[in-house]
């Protein structure tokens, strides 16, 4: 009889119960959320939130608190249970009915699809006259569509600025609250410095890497690749190269003022090569370059540079991520 | 190939489970990562490869690089409210 | 309703990942997981796209040899499209991960419930 009854209290049938009644939560019971010495210290009534930004002046009494906390997730739990179900009962709709359109789809890979129209064959047979790629995407994405690159790496930048006004640490104002934060981020501490292994293999990797990425920038009208590909290998390879030497290495060539400069240059040289077709009426481009002959590295006029500037942005926008969350400036 | 395609695919849907079921963040990061990397070999197979470049750089590298610096400024924080707790 | 979905494969594939990332963006409490889910939406949908340009036994449309006919290359409207879909998605990832640090800044936790409540409390007077 015991062992029937220790069956059940393992089996499946009991958590789904426990599940219902909203005791335990199957997908997040083991989710680190916060440390699991921590979870024990809030086992305790006496235990106080691990948090730094805590106040001291916001404590009331803990009994009060306690039962507000109580009655609050009480409330919690119940709109969570209920929340849950709705959420899968929302997403077993949502597939059903993607699936069931997708079914009535035309088959993969026909030619005679309604998406293979007349844009794309008009991009395949007069591309390389007209933009003088080879690599028709390329020609495409920053010849006839330039606006929407140029849309998309402001996109970035804008970006970068959102993440830098979050994460910044202004260390000008010396009180201690900035300082502890600057010492916080500083997380140099915990990691080993001069790691011998990963220093000799950045030396190995670091140049052949950064050669890829610039070979990538440069052939993007030639072979498949640009600037959109070719900055993220840099970019990657900034970040191996500041996590093998440090940042006192990087901090000799890429600064916050270096970084400025060039995204910016980059974003206005694109903007002035692109935007004067409004003064032309906006009629398609030509930029007075000559096209040259498709396949040499010097063709396609305006493609080249314009991949550059794209693969600049990209490349000083990656390693900005990393830093600003690494240590909150760059 | 059309086979090959198909244990690419399915193993895209293992991982994307196996992503939504692990319970340590730092594995379902790794995992994450190689999800990046089959999607980009998928790519290869559709004829995309400018795609698949991006996709290696980009997905696989920078994003999971990015997840990889949260965690451990998360742990960072952490760390330092204890250290703080233990001298208060 | 089964043979099509057989034979649109990736497209059966990609809307089958979309629900996962969907259930996750929903049901997960951890937000590093939401937006793993996030991610995972994104790159189906651009799973999606790509495969609508692709024909069979077609080549990459990179010209060569100076063949310059439409049957000799596939679609490459889907791959500019998903190409700027890509970094872009790199971006919005870092946007919501500096969101979550600052979260756990303020409240110690990455518990979605759990930061609801104290931010309850905090409210009260």
């Amino acid at each position: 009889m015991s062992r029937i009854r220790d069956n059940y209290e393992n089996s499946r049938c009991l958590k789904i119960k426990k599940w219902i009644d909203g005791e335990v939560d199957l997908l997040a019971s083991g989710v680190e959320i916060e440390a699991p010495e921590e979870a024990k210290e809030a086992a305790l009534p006496e235990s106080d939130l691990p948090n730094p930004a805590w106040q001291p002046g916001m404590r009331r009494p803990k009994a009060a608190k306690r039962r507000r906390r109580n009655r609050d997730g009480r409330d919690i739990r119940y709109f969570r249970r209920i929340y849950q179900l709705m959420s899968v009962f929302l997403c077993l709709a949502i597939i059903f009915i993607l699936l069931w359109t997708v079914s009535y789809l035309p088959a993969f890979g026909n030619a005679g699809n309604p998406d293979n129209n007349e844009v794309s064959a008009r991009y395949i047979e007069s591309g390389l006259q007209e933009t003088g790629a080879v690599n028709i995407v390329t020609g495409m994405i920053l010849d006839y569509r330039a606006f929407d690159t140029f849309g998309e790496s402001c996109v970035l930048f804008i970006a970068s600025c959102c993440v830098l006004v979050l994460l910044r640490i202004d260390a000008a104002d010396g009180d201690a609250r900035a300082r502890k934060r600057l010492r916080e981020a500083d997380d140099r501490v915990f990691e080993p410095k001069n790691d011998v292994i990963l220093q000799r293999c950045a030396c190995v990797m670091v140049p052949l890497i950064m050669v890829f990425g610039i070979y990538i920038i440069l052939n993007g009208h030639l072979s498949p690749g640009g600037g959109f590909s070719g900055g993220a290998v840099l970019g990657s390879g900034l970040i191996l190269y500041l996590n093998a030497f440090g940042f006192k290495e990087t901090e000799r060539f890429f600064t916050e003022k270096v970084y400025r400069r060039v995204t910016l240059s980059a974003l206005t040289f694109y903007c002035l090569a692109k935007s004067y077709s409004f003064f032309t009426g906006a009629n398609h481009l030509h930029s007075g370059i000559p096209l040259g002959t498709p396949g040499a590295i010097l063709s396609s006029g305006l493609i080249l540079p314009l991949n550059i500037c794209v693969g600049l942005v990209v490349a000083c926008t990656m390693y900005a991520f990393y830093t600003l969350f690494r240590k909150g400036g760059m | 190939m059309r086979f090959f395609e198909m244990i690419l695919l399915l193993s895209l849907i293992v991982c994307a489970v196996s992503v939504g079921l692990t319970k340590d963040l730092l594995t379902s990061i790794v995992i994450f990562m190689s999800y990046s990397l089959i999607m980009c070999v998928i790519w290869v197979l559709l004829q995309s490869p400018d795609l698949a470049i991006t996709e290696a750089a980009v997905g696989a590298g920078v994003t999971s690089i990015l997840f990889f610096v949260t965690l451990k400024k998360i742990r960072a924080i952490r760390r330092e409210g204890r250290h703080e707790q233990d001298k208060g | 309703m089964g043979a099509p979905l057989f034979v649109n494969m990736e497209e059966t594939i990609s809307i089958i990942l979309f629900g996962i990332g969907f259930t996750m963006l929903l049901l997960h409490r951890n937000l590093i997981k939401k937006i793993m889910g996030m991610n995972i939406m994104d790159t189906a949908v651009y799973l999606f796209l790509a495969v609508k340009g692709y024909i069979n036994g077609r080549m990459v449309p990179i010209v060569v040899d100076g063949i310059q006919d439409v049957s000799a290359y596939i679609n490459p409207v889907p791959s500019g499209l998903v190409l700027t879909g890509i970094v872009v998605s790199v971006s919005t990832t870092a946007l919501m991960l500096a969101l979550t640090i600052r979260l756990y800044e303020r409240y110690g936790s990455l518990d979605l419930d759990e930061i609801l409540i104290r931010m309850k409390e905090e409210e009260r007077p």
